[in-house]
């Protein structure tokens, strides 16, 4: 399966394993209830791990768990739901997380711009829809009038 | 008025041609209903009972005679000749086409005009005082900070996706003309005690299902952090404002959940933490404030032959005296155009109005027009020696009707007659109060009230705040209205209370009268009919109005 990532489309080298499946040799998001399950089990394995966050799990109190993770998976079970982009703006802003943030699940097109403002630089979209055709729309504004994640000033201090 | 700039110009035009993709999209089928919804309506577009309805952002409600021209052009091409003024300061069309409205947004474009934002659930159309910069009340001018908060709210990134719309207000004055109460956030610029001007933010307050008055979380906060304020209390919104039921999603329930002291203090931490990287430089307020200087008025004393001619004309007398205000400078008057000419749906605007409007502003005050939230025009800065050429040209339209805040100048929504919410009409119902002032007499004798009138209780027409609120309702099918005194959206902000149970249509009128007759009776000498409905209480009007059923 291919997801976009900074731009571009790549293959997608994460298993999202759910919550009673066995730990594979390979590269697994998991989510944060198993986190907090299994922390230790899972820190003691040598494959890469990932964590997924729902739209109202607590960033405050996985804060310190962050370094563990080289991608952290937003998952966006509603689009209308926009929690998860105040989750990426503080997970890149305030914790400081620099590994891949990916969204997943039913975002539309029309927020991937919003959302590669707010930190997110990877796109797993839902079953049907086709990365090419999603990738313009990264593309569709030029103007930004705020700071966010991607430009660190405002437009009035860009303007000439 | 603000100009664009390249980066303005650009973003708008990307916006319509984002729209025309959305649009074509859902066309194919390739967008579902549920996925294009959000998108329209943050386009301002809705489907409405008889036709899409598409409503225009005017910022602040102010407009140049050019953009007015642009939306009688609109209202000529592509809808039934005329335009729907909302309390928001904004404009509505009610009949165009679904897929001539990418046109109409490219139109809007080419005179820095959108609609952006007006509505979905997101941070909406800033409003503001319609006297900003004329009034003698005036700590500062609040459209320059209007149009701050207007660019850094287009296409937030992090907060467009919020529980629920999100409303915001700036006053400037000593009176509050933008009811800054009522609203999501309302700022207050206000001074402090080292004479330093700043905000007061309130949060929380509302209209609607479950009205609710304002709290101030901050008494004074400076102009630097106004951006980072206002994050502080979206993000705090966006993350715990509840999502399970859409009619307690507005930020005005979280505020009453965690209660003001919780919610402030979510607010300050959150605040503390982003407050220095969001700095809103000086330099850009008075890049912006550039934009809002006065026009060049002509130095002027105040004009001898108004008096004359007010005295030979009571015509232009009564409306000199009820639609035209005191200007700050000498030789000037505020002139307000009323869109409440008596048997016409509130606010509403023909194509040709339009046109004409627009050159009358050109001829009289400077090219500019604003929108009040009360659902009328004003011309800000008319020389008074052309009040009364002026007079003549309005009366001509049918916009003179000198009633401005009487009972005939009534706020009301669309009504069941085109809005898919509504559970009654409310058009008729103004017209048919507009009715009963067979002379205007009467209607002078009762002076200063507000009648506001909503077809539901989403409460467009702003009825708990009206002097006299009219809410339609639906039973069993039939349209019943429910009465409400005592309410105020000013500086003294009050929510109204229920006089007792609603009434039939066919009775609004006669208890409209009965109140009117019990504040005759009852009022002491100047004593305007808020004053005496507080004074006094419901009992005497409800024993007017129903005690001979």
């Amino acid at each position: 399966m291919e997801i976009i990532k900074d731009g571009h489309i790549v293959a997608n080298d994460w298993r999202h394993l759910s919550d009673d499946e066995a730990l594979p040799e390979q590269a697994v998001t998991v989510s944060l209830l198993r986190w907090k399950n299994e922390r230790d089990r899972l820190l003691a394995c040598s494959v890469p791990l990932g964590l997924r966050l729902n739209s109202d799990d607590s960033l405050e109190e996985i804060a310190d768990d962050l370094k563990y993770f080289s991608i952290i998976v937003l998952e966006f079970r509603q689009f209308t739901d926009g929690r998860s982009f105040s989750l990426a703006r503080l997970l890149r802003e305030r914790y400081g997380f620099n590994g891949e943030l990916r969204a997943r699940g039913d975002f539309l097109r029309d927020q991937m711009f919003f959302l590669s403002r707010v930190g997110v630089n990877a796109f797993e979209p839902n079953g049907s829809a086709n990365a090419q055709e999603l990738l313009p729309a990264l593309q569709e504004f030029t103007v930004k009038y705020q700071a966010a994640v991607d430009v660190k000033e405002p437009l009035y201090r860009r303007r000439k | 008025m603000y100009q664009y700039d390249n980066y303005d110009q650009t973003l708008v035009n990307e916006r319509a041609a984002q729209f025309r993709g959305q649009t074509e999209r859902f066309l194919k089928g390739e967008l579902s209903e549920d996925q294009y919804r959000p998108l329209r309506l943050m386009n301002g577009l809705y489907i409405q009972k008889h036709a899409p309805m598409l409503r225009i952002a005017i910022p602040y409600g102010l407009l140049s005679s050019r953009q007015l021209r642009m939306l009688a052009h609109i209202a000529r091409t592509y809808d039934k000749g005329y335009g729907h003024f909302t309390t928001r300061q904004n404009i509505q069309f009610n009949w165009p086409k679904l897929e001539d409205v990418p046109d109409v947004l490219s139109e809007l474009a080419t005179v820095q005009m959108h609609a952006i934002q007006t509505s979905g659930n997101c941070i909406r159309n800033v409003t503001s005082d319609h006297l900003a910069g004329v009034g003698g009340d005036e700590l500062e001018d609040p459209r320059p900070y209007c149009e701050i908060i207007r660019q850094w709210s287009t296409l937030h990134p992090e907060f467009s996706f919020l529980p629920r719309k999100f409303k915001i207000a700036v006053n400037g004055a000593a009176k509050d003309r933008a009811a800054t109460q009522l609203h999501d956030i309302g700022l207050q610029l206000v001074k402090n005690d080292r004479d330093e001007i700043g905000f007061e933010v309130l949060v929380g307050g509302g209209l609607g299902r479950t009205p609710i008055i304002g709290v101030t979380i901050r008494p004074f906060l400076e102009k630097k952090h106004l951006l980072s304020y206002l994050e502080a209390i979206l993000r705090v919104y966006n993350r715990f404002g509840r999502r399970d039921n859409k009619f307690k999603a507005r930020i005005k329930i979280l505020v009453k959940e965690l209660g003001k002291e919780k919610f402030t203090e979510m607010v300050e931490a959150e605040w503390a933490a982003i407050k220095d990287d969001l700095l809103l430089d000086l330099e850009e307020i008075e890049r912006i404030k550039t934009f809002f200087q006065p026009p060049p008025y002509v130095t002027l004393a105040d004009n001898p032959l108004l008096a004359e001619k007010t005295a030979h004309d009571s015509q232009f007398a009564a409306w000199f005296r009820h639609n035209t205000f005191p200007h700050k400078m000498p030789g000037y008057r505020v002139v307000f155009v009323s869109l409440k000419t008596p048997g016409k749906p509130p606010g509403d605007l023909s194509a040709s109005q339009m046109d004409v409007i627009a050159d009358l502003a050109d001829h009289y005050s400077f090219g500019e027009i604003r929108v009040t939230h009360t659902q009328n025009l004003v011309l800000a800065d008319v020389k008074q020696a052309d009040l009364h050429d002026l007079w003549q040209r309005l009366k001509s339209l049918e916009l003179a009707t000198p009633n401005i805040g009487t009972a005939t100048d009534i706020i009301c929504c669309p009504g069941l007659d085109f809005c898919s919410l509504a559970n009654a009409t409310s058009i008729p119902i103004a017209n048919g109060i507009q009715q009963i002032f067979d002379n205007l007499d009467y209607l002078y004798d009762l002076g200063d009230i507000r009648i506001n009138v909503s077809g539901c209780m989403n409460g467009c027409g702003h009825h708990t705040v009206g002097h006299i609120g009219i809410l339609g309702v639906d039973k069993k099918g039939e349209e019943w209205y429910q009465i409400t005194l005592g309410g105020s959206s000013g500086k003294d902000a009050s929510l109204g209370e229920r006089l007792g149970p609603s009434v039939a249509k066919d009775q609004v009128c006669h208890a409209i009268e009965a109140i009117f007759q019990t504040y005759r009776e009852h009022r002491l000498e100047d004593e305007a009919f808020l004053e005496t409905v507080r004074r006094i209480g419901m009992r005497p009007f409800q024993g007017r109005v129903y005690g001979d059923n």
